[in-house]
């Protein structure tokens, strides 16, 4: 029987698959180079998302140190900042209040904020670190919070790939577990990725502007036709014409 | 003060990468070249001084930036990735200077800071793949050299517009394939939440979970379409034929390469050969298309009528041979793809500047450009007819080396069928090595057309870095120690991390 539930929760992965098919079906299906220069570009970008979503935790925040140390920052503490942030964010109207306070903390607590307001979120990624065989799914979809992607395979140290992926900022297992970070290093890796996606496209893009002025066309069969023209003096395929 | 020495294994990166932008502002004609080629020396002592120091004391670990391995970035060399970055080094120390008289006649002079530039970039790629000891970081550097070759195989449009095509399809598929490991890497993330390759292999012992085996799978389709693997090898004649010729004999004989040093490296020091998908990868996928590769790409180099993509085929069946030593499995199988990747090297980079001798002086690179070539350029020819006998494995030269190894590697893992394939293939090279010698020793030179006008022989600074070529071609072949005993110890450390026998 499909588990549908168990499907559905992990849309972001069938965006990737949809994503990467499309693009990949385009460089293969498109005679013409820019199409293909496109869809190439697309499937690319599929891997971007699938990268961003893997690093993406349900609640978590940005990876910055909450709290003004590096170590300790035990629950109470950290939902006492969360609370001062909450009633400093709502007593004082003023933006300034925000901006005004202490670096360390006043950037951060914010965020702690918006992680505490979402107890559900947290909850539901609680039960996913407990328990990697129970189904997440039974759990989420009600409550889910607006962005809710779990980086969740069915893989046997499962436990070890969360809690590696909460607590990669350098945090130990016991922060991990209090405060919870979005995974940072799948993002800067698919910056690295983008740039390389960038330049591939560029590459190509001036490929087919140098082909366009050496043949006149971009058409692939034209140019094939073409080649052969010159070669042998006539196209081998009937059907086209140069 | 910073001592050099310990930074040494940081030299054959940071040096090509930090020179390369600095050559676009040398004033074009003589001085790029002259700059790019004193920097390709550098990088090779500095190469040496690797494999001298892996050989004597083990295995070097550098830290980039002194943080920590399984979070910052490692470069690791054995004795595996140091023979490579000999290879690869040395390919470049003899490519770049025999590189100047034919990159004169081939490409604009305006041009030429832009192409040695690419030329450095795509040189720190393909050492970056080679010693990294990060996985994410292979990719990087795979994508550094590709797109600058790319850019290179592209720069052949001014003797023939179909370079810009063969350019544009090389380009597609080199970012699939780059893309398809991404995936991989990905996958591989996902499971273990680490990307350095002995974290990799640490975490990953014992682990059979679906997302593994994708990652495995998608690593594997996008490592075989860098390197050619036989189905997937449709990039390559083309690319290797319109190119610049100086770019073809220095992309031939380093970037496969290079491309299977990634796949033993992740293969062997990655997933193990104890890990569940191997076995199968090797029986049913490399097994069969090296077979495969090496008689179908070999029957069709015997039918071309050009040179170079006689030879780009040829390169086709030649990977085939380490995808077999490969999936034996053994340690042997390991040493004789290692030996035969380094003399694959040497021989394809020695054949490709023959042919580079021939387009500068004669103006073509078909089969009518070489009859009679023994009488119009008598040390081209030579040079040709020795590094040709070479790829096909005659005695005494490296050719026999890896035919010899890999024999008695399928011998030793019981694959008796596969030994005799592996000899029955060697036949087609000599038909297909054996048709150009027969052009160039006993037939007469063209008696008209644009082909007969009179030539000297190719000038010396290609003739000197073309022999050089020759004689490691005979030398290694002599001194088998050398290759053959660092690649048996390479293999020996290789599969001691895999896990096998």
């Amino acid at each position: 029987m499909i588990d549908f539930t168990f499907i559905a929760e992990r849309y972001n992965y069938w965006i990737f698959i949809v994503l990467m098919m499309v693009g990949l079906y385009t460089v293969i299906a498109r005679g013409n180079l820019i199409k293909k220069m496109i869809g190439l570009n697309l499937f690319q970008t599929s891997v971007f998302i699938y990268y961003i979503s893997m690093g993406k935790i349900a609640g978590g925040t940005a990876p910055i140190l909450i709290g003004g140390e590096a170590h300790g920052g035990g629950h109470e503490e950290e939902a006492a900042h969360g609370a001062e942030a909450v009633t400093s964010a709502t007593s004082t109207p003023h933006a300034e209040s925000l901006h005004a306070a202490p670096a360390p903390e006043g950037v951060n607590d914010l965020s702690a904020a918006v992680a505490d307001a979402a107890p559900s979120a947290m909850e539901g990624h609680e039960a996913l670190h407990a328990a990697p065989t129970a189904n997440p799914a039974l759990t989420a979809p009600a409550e889910a919070p607006p962005i809710h992607t779990t980086p969740s395979f069915d893989v046997a140290p499962s436990a070890d790939a969360h809690a590696a992926a909460a607590g990669h900022a350098g945090a130990t297992l016991h922060q991990a577990a209090e405060v919870i970070y979005t995974n940072p290093l799948p993002h800067v890796l698919i910056l690295t990725a983008i740039v390389v996606g960038v330049a591939t496209t560029a590459v190509g893009l001036a490929l087919a502007v140098r082909i366009r002025e050496a043949y006149g066309t971009i058409e692939e069969d034209e140019l094939e036709a073409a080649d052969d023209i010159s070669e042998f003096g006539h196209a081998l395929n009937g059907e086209t014409r140069a | 003060m910073i001592n050099i020495a310990q930074q040494l294994p940081v030299i054959p990166i940071i040096l090509p990468l930090v020179t390369a932008p600095l050559t676009l502002l040398i004033k074009p004609g003589r001085a790029p070249w002259a700059w790019v080629t004193f920097i390709s020396w550098v990088i090779f002592g500095a190469c040496l001084a690797i494999l001298a120091e892996v050989a004597t004391n083990g295995v070097i670990s550098y830290h980039l930036g002194n943080w920590a391995p399984p979070i910052g970035i490692e470069y690791r060399i054995d004795l595996a990735n140091a023979l490579v970055l000999v290879l690869v080094s040395g390919i470049a120390a003899t490519v770049f200077p025999f590189s100047y008289e034919s990159i004169r006649a081939e490409i604009d002079e305006l041009q030429s800071p832009y192409f040695y530039c690419m030329m450095l970039i795509c040189l720190t790629g393909l050492l970056g793949v080679t010693i990294t000891g990060d996985a994410f970081n292979v990719f990087v550097f795979l994508e550094i050299s590709s797109i600058s070759s790319y850019a290179l195989v592209a720069m052949g449009a001014r003797r023939d517009r179909r370079a810009l095509t063969a350019a544009f399809n090389y380009l597609v598929m080199g970012t699939i394939g780059a893309t398809f490991f991404v995936i991989g890497l990905g996958l591989l993330y996902q499971a273990t939440g680490t990307l350095n390759m002995a974290d990799l292999h640490l975490k990953l012992a014992g682990v059979n979970s679906r997302v593994v085996e994708a990652g495995f799978a998608f690593i594997m389709v996008g490592i075989g379409l860098k390197l050619a693997m036989f189905p997937m090898h449709l990039w390559l004649p083309n690319a290797y034929t319109y190119a610049p010729s100086a770019v073809s004999a220095f992309i031939a004989a380093t970037a496969t390469k290079v491309a299977v040093y990634v796949l033993v490296r992740f293969f062997f020091s990655i997933f193990g050969v104890n890990f569940a998908f191997m076995t199968a990868a090797f029986t049913f996928v490399l097994l069969p298309l090296g077979v495969a590769g090496m008689f179908i790409a070999s029957i069709v180099a015997v039918f071309q009528d050009d040179v170079k993509r006689m030879l780009a085929y040829s390169s086709v069946g030649q990977i085939g041979y380490m995808l077999l030593g490969i999936s034996l499995g053994t340690k042997d199988g390991l040493q004789a793809a290692l030996v035969h990747l380094l003399n694959h090297g040497l021989m394809k980079g020695a054949l490709f500047m023959a042919v580079a001798c021939v387009v500068l002086r004669i103006g073509d690179h078909c089969n009518t450009a070489f009859q009679g070539l023994s009488r119009r350029m008598p040390f081209t020819t030579w040079a040709f007819i020795i590094s040709g006998l070479s790829l096909v494995g005659v005695p005494l030269t490296v050719g026999f080396v890896s035919k010899w190894y890999l024999l008695k590697a399928a011998f030793l893992a019981g694959h008796t069928v596969t030994a005799f394939l592996v000899v029955f293939s060697s036949l087609i090279a000599v038909v297909y090595v054996g048709r150009i010698i027969e052009l160039m020793v006993l037939r007469e030179p063209p008696k008209d057309g644009p082909l007969s006008a009179p030539v000297k022989e190719a000038p010396w600074s290609m003739i000197i870095c073309m022999w050089v070529l020759v004689f490691a071609n005979i030398y290694f072949g002599v001194r088998t120690d050398l290759t053959a005993g660092l690649a048996g110890r390479a293999a020996e450390a290789l599969m001691m991390t895999a896990g096998g026998q």
